[in-house]
């Protein structure tokens, strides 16, 4: 399967297409179809490459040239960290599409093209191995997103999505300035314009500019992640998006931040990460903490949810930067729960928008005589975002927390403080939602329960308890692929 | 006059740019500052032949034809422009009195 | 029969499993037919376990079943192990058979619940979780059996949602021992960092070798979870609240098993704390004050239930005491007569509320003996265990055995322990005197079930008998109990003043049990002095629960209200107004007059020129 990779992207992208194309004639539920065979389509591919397996740690590689001139290839390669997100972006997706039925009447193939066309670029993230490549879709991916948000948005969409949008892009550039210093570095080098991830990785190590390009790769990453200064956009976000954006967003675009610390930063510059792992655990650490304090306070379901999930993308900093080998497998099975708990979670405070017209909590209370299989749901992924022992989220935190154990004990204590700190927002949230006397919402008769909305948190819940119990595989999958000279086989120049 | 030596040339050429500057700036009728800018114009043309003829080389007149072509393009947008404004109803040529687009 | 092993946990979790997917849809009498098969499998199971295994070749030390490895990264590997030794059968047992009965109370408790399906999967949830807890080898699952049974705990309380106070108790249930669960997480990682391991075992053979501080550091932490799970000072107060819950929960979970873990977490790892003196003492420091802490609150109770949730809490310290003075014989022998007689007195409880409508005020009851005699038996033997009479309760031997050892460490020990003896048979025949004598303030109606009397019997006959299997040498010298645990936990040491101390622990609270007739006697009986300073102190938990609310409860959200717009975003808005700022200013050049912008164009130009050149 030579061209598995580069169909991995543009599989979803012209599957959109179609589905946008079909929504000009036919039955309104043509375009959600699509959709759907799309996806399977690329759960076949991904069920055909995870079988698959040559290479130290890398598994699939393609290349091709695209603007020779400049030395820039279209380059993919999976290893096992890009092989697990890959099946976690396309977890995320399948219940964006599928549950999107229900909310979005005007345009559904723009939306389907538009949720499509991201997914399409996340893979493209996880997959690029060519610098200038990989800038591509990091900025490709959130474009439809801007669409989604700004189309089907809540009421304060349009601020929302220009804080949004100045806060991404603007860190891109700092990231495109970072990659063209590479390049230029290494041609000045070695006389050759390339922006080959293998080639550049070797430069970037020995440049005395390193810690300040990786600066420029770093901020980029914290910002998309978000962790703390940088989260501000994301709460907003998370809070004015439609549910299947704020799934996305919190599911997975976090994760393509994350992903990157790890390929990007940490493997591209040991020394230099070395050098600020101090300041990025204690900033990490602060997140959890302070973020969790923050989460407490809202009123608004999707505010508590989204302070919630930066709270945990700080033990994926601490698992990271730990510099060790537990810390950052711990780092991607946290994000692998972390993306499959948090959908969740703002798949259920979606239904509960849905059906009570409210996500201010004042106005909520007494749901769970109402919806007694979603207060079940709920208590099993707010259990999870605490980090139950069984439940993924948890080996994530333990791993990351045993990798910083070794930096610094004290920024370790304070983050499994932090467990302390996410269980009294979490159990807050389900008192004010589900516990207590049936306010007036509550006390409307709300309908029957969705049967896909609880298919699709049945298979998260079953995922979440197997991570949880067994992880063992999911490691072993996890392996980064090694940068190290030998394992480049696989790396060769592709043919001009 | 020496085609090797384009300074006369060059020397026409920034006569008619400034004239054509201190039109556009002077000049309060649509219609001037649009015959003004079409002097600008050639005599940035102007220049390129000069220069075109000191080093022998075609490109000078290339991009002398390039900038006819956006000389009448210019003029055709400029008078449509005008002719709208007038058409909307505006009974004067006089440019300052389209200041709506400011800060 | 170690195939069996895992057996025993599994049947629990099956019914839970059963039960929720079952979604509420089965009839009350199938859900509790199912219930009581699969607990009394596991019943079943635990005791053909033990009895095989006490049987066995090697019946004093340990069988492992592997399951299956958990996380094995980087040298650090860690599995889900079971191991069945002497003390884990003996806590597999108490949790395993007095589990069945109660479960078997809840039944017949619960039978007119609609909800009660979701009541069996969290208790049967919490059985299964707490039989992983003592029966792992690995530190690792003990932590899962630990924080699930904390979250079975948080259901259980917060069981009977439509009422805030319910959801507020759960809440505080939770956050209270999460931070001695967090306490405990940072152990691990410390242990598993040290030792690469958290096996048990390997985790005490490695302890003599490891730096002195690591390891103090350790046991402190672990004595903080312990701590927090046990709702001993300065982290009970959660336990007065969980009251909240159905009362077979209370009976189960905070009185017989989920209390107790710390202690058995403990004794598991006594080799561990006996190199730090430092932190025994503490242990035994913070033992001693609890007893004394909750009798005082437990005098002065009103509600039925929290003079049992305080008297839970004073046992609790007593076992603590215990451990720290290293009596972690005596302190297990008291787990398992506590866990008789404890879940026996909030059953009969139970059932008391059950009669009189809900009301749990013993103020409000009074005169009961007549109504229902079968409870006021079960009570009886129940509170005579509790004050431990001599000779013919399960508590008193036990009690005995602390007050013994605590002696042979520090005589003050054991005087704090006489101490709470005598408070203690004091607070609990008040109780019995208020709520089983005098006028009746309120009608009994219905009858208690057999499904509820078969539990009360055989819990109540273990009251009485269950301490002869540990009975001094003045007194005849019976060591069933210590026999059976000496493989793991060591030889008895040899102890003195034993015929002295057991006269005076015998006198003590029949002493009590007088003073309190005088006191709350039928007739002539003083009126309760509720009013009192510091009476009110004493009932609202010695004004901790204040103390924490104003110093990190209130503040904690108060400031996390004040900045819930988060200031960091709000310096993000100054960066935004200054851009604004400067884009208002150079608007200001932006007159709409063309002629003006050629002349800014052409001052550019020239400026742009000059500086090229």
């Amino acid at each position: 399967m030579m061209f598995a990779l580069p169909a991995l992207v543009a599989l979803p992208f012209f599957g959109g297409l179609a589905a946008w194309l079909s929504d000009l004639r036919g039955p309104a539920r043509t375009p959600w179809l699509v959709s759907l065979v799309t996806l399977a389509l690329q759960a076949l591919l991904l069920v055909d490459l995870s079988a698959t397996t040559f290479g130290p740690g890398w598994r699939a590689h393609f290349a091709a040239p695209w603007v020779s001139m400049l030395g820039i290839d279209i380059r993919f390669d999976m290893d096992g960290v890009s092989l697990v997100l890959l099946w976690l972006n396309l977890l995320i997706a399948i219940p964006t599409v599928l549950l999107c039925t229900r909310h979005v009447r005007d345009r559904p193939g723009l939306y389907q093209f538009l949720l499509l066309a991201t997914i399409a670029g996340v893979n493209g993230v996880f997959l690029s191995t060519d610098m200038f490549l990989f800038f591509c879709f990091w900025e490709l991916m959130l474009l439809p997103l801007f669409g989604v948000l700004l189309i089907w948005g809540h009421a304060d969409r349009a601020r929302v999505t220009l804080k949004f949008f100045l806060f991404t892009q603007g860190s891109g550039l700092l990231m495109l300035l970072s990659i063209l210093a590479l390049a230029v570095i290494n041609a000045h080098d070695t006389g050759v314009l390339t922006f080959n991830y293998f080639v550049l990785a070797q430069v970037a190590g020995h440049s005395f500019l390193a810690p300040t390009i990786m600066l420029g790769f770093l901020i980029a990453f914290a910002v998309k992640m978000p962790m703390l200064p940088f989260h501000v956009w994301q709460p907003d976000t998370y809070a004015e998006s439609p549910t299947a954006a704020s799934v996305l967003l919190a599911g997975i675009l976090s994760k393509t931040g994350a992903y990157g610390m790890i390929r990007f930063v940490a493997q591209m510059f040991p020394s230099a990460t070395a050098q600020i792992a101090p300041l990025m655990i204690a900033l990490g650490v602060i997140g959890i903490l302070y973020c969790a304090w923050l989460a407490v306070a809202q009123d608004d379901v999707k505010r508590v949810i989204a302070y919630s999930s930066i709270s945990h993308l700080g033990y994926i900093v601490l698992g990271v930067f730990s510099g060790t080998r537990v810390g950052t497998e711990g780092a991607v099975i946290q994000m692998v729960a972390h993306g499959l708990s948090t959908g969740a979670l703002f798949i259920i405070a979606g239904f509960v928008e849905e059906r009570t017209g409210t996500r201010d909590m004042r106005r909520l209370g007494g749901l769970w005589p109402a919806m007694p299989q979603f207060s079940a749901f709920a208590m099993f992924f707010t259990a999870a975002s605490l980090g139950l022992p069984g439940i993924g989220n948890f080996v994530g935190e333990f791993m990351t927390l045993l990798g910083a154990w070794q930096i610094s004990h004290v920024a370790t204590f304070l983050a499994a403080f932090g467990a302390v700190l996410s269980s009294v927002y979490a159990l807050t949230m389900m008192k004010r939602i589900f516990y207590g006397p049936a306010v007036i919402e509550g006390s409307q008769p709300l309908g029957a329960p969705s049967t896909p909305h609880l298919a699709v948190l049945g298979v998260a819940t079953v995922l979440l308890l197997v991570l949880g119990f067994y992880p063992q595989p999911v490691l072993d999958l996890s392996t980064p692929g090694s940068l190290h000279p030998q394992s480049l086989s696989l790396a060769e120049e592709p043919a001009r | 006059m020496n085609p090797g030596d384009p300074i006369a040339a060059i020397a026409i050429a920034s006569i008619l740019f400034v004239i054509g500057l201190l039109g556009v700036m002077v000049r309060r009728n649509l219609l001037f500052m649009l015959i003004s800018v079409e002097i600008m114009l050639n005599a940035a043309a102007l220049a390129f032949i000069a220069a075109g003829a000191r080093w022998h080389a075609a490109d000078g007149q290339v991009m002398f034809l390039m900038i006819i072509a956006y000389a009448a393009a210019e003029a055709a947008v400029g008078l449509a422009i005008v002719l709208r404004m007038h058409a909307a109803g505006r009974g004067t040529l006089d440019a300052d009195t389209g200041n709506r687009l400011k800060g | 029969m170690a195939a069996l092993l895992p057996l025993i946990i599994l049947c629990p979790l099956a019914v839970a499993v059963i039960l929720l997917l079952s979604r509420g849809t089965m009839p009350a009498r199938a859900t509790c037919g199912l219930v009581g098969v699969g607990m009394g499998l596991c019943a079943l199971f635990g005791v053909i376990e033990a009895v095989t295994f006490l049987n066995g070749p090697d019946s004093t030390g340990a069988l492992h079943v592997v399951l299956w490895h958990w996380i094995h990264v980087g040298g650090f590997d860690t599995s889900f192990a079971l191991t069945l030794d002497r003390l884990s059968l003996v806590m597999m047992l108490v949790v395993s058979c007095i589990g069945f009965l109660i479960l078997v109370y809840a039944c017949s408790y619960m039978r007119d619940d609609p909800d009660i399906a979701r009541f069996f999967v969290y208790m049967n949830l919490f059985v299964a979780s707490m039989l992983l807890l003592v029966l792992s080898s690995d530190m690792i699952a003990v932590y899962f059996g630990w924080e699930g049974v904390g979250v079975c705990s948080y259901l259980l309380i917060g069981f009977w949602y439509h009422e805030t106070p319910n959801a507020n108790a759960a809440r505080k249930a939770f956050v209270v021992t999460r931070i001695g669960d967090a306490l405990f997480l940072v152990a691990l990682l410390l242990l598993a960092t040290g030792v690469g391991s958290l096996d048990f075992n390997a985790v005490i053979q490695a302890a003599p070798h490891a730096p002195h501080a690591a390891i103090t550091l350790a046991t402190l932490l672990l004595l903080g979870g312990a701590v927090a799970k046990s709702a001993q000072l300065p982290l009970q107060t959660w336990l007065p609240d969980a009251m909240a819950g159905p009362t077979p929960v209370s009976a189960l979970i905070h009185a017989a098993t989920m209390v107790t873990a710390g202690v058995y977490l403990i004794a598991r790892l006594h080799a561990v704390f006996l190199l730090t003196p430092g932190v025994m003492l503490l242990c035994a420091v913070i033992g001693f004050v609890t007893i004394l802490f909750a009798a005082g609150s437990a005098l002065v109770q009103t509600d039925i239930k929290r003079v049992l949730a305080y008297s839970t809490m004073s046992q609790l310290g007593y076992m603590y005491m215990a451990l720290g003075c290293g009596a972690w014989q005596g302190a297990m022998f008291h787990l398992v007569t506590h866990a008789f007689f404890k879940a026996l007195l909030f059953m009969a409880a139970g059932s008391i509320i059950l009669r009189v409508h809900h009301e749990q005020d013993i103020f409000k009851m009074g005169g009961l003996r007549q109504e229902m005699p079968g409870v006021f038996w079960a009570f009886i033997a129940g509170s005579a265990a509790l004050a431990g009479l001599p000779l013919i309760t399960a508590g008193y031997f036990s009690k005995e055995m602390i007050l013994t050892s605590a002696y042979n460490v520090a005589p003050l020990f054991w005087l704090g322990g006489i101490l709470g003896a005598f408070l203690t048979s004091i607070y609990i025949f008040r109780c019995v005197f208020i709520t089983f004598w005098g006028e009746a303030r309120t009608h009994a109606h219905g009858r208690t079930g057999i499904v509820q009397a078969v539990p009360l019997a055989i819990l109540g006959v273990l009251a009485i008998i269950g301490g002869w299997m540990e009975v001094p040498d003045s007194l005849g010298s019976v060591h069933i109990f210590s026999n059976l645990l000496s493989p793991v936990l060591g030889e008895l040491p040899e102890e003195h003043g034993g015929a002295v101390l057991l006269l005076i622990g015998s006198i003590v609270p029949l002493i009590g049990v007088s003073l309190a007739w005088m006191l709350w006697k039928p007739t002539g009986r003083a009126p309760e002095a509720l009013d009192q300073p510091l009476v009110r102190v004493l009932r609202a938990d010695w004004g901790f629960d204040a103390l924490y609310d104003v110093v990190f409860v209130r503040p904690y959200l108060a400031l996390g209200r004040l900045n819930r717009n988060d200031f960091i975003d709000r310096l993000y808005d100054l960066l935004a107004s200054v851009t604004q700022f400067f884009g208002r200013a150079f608007g200001l050049m932006q007159t709409g007059q063309v002629r003006r912008y050629a002349a800014w164009i052409a001052v550019g130009t020239v400026l742009a020129l000059c500086l090229a050149v």
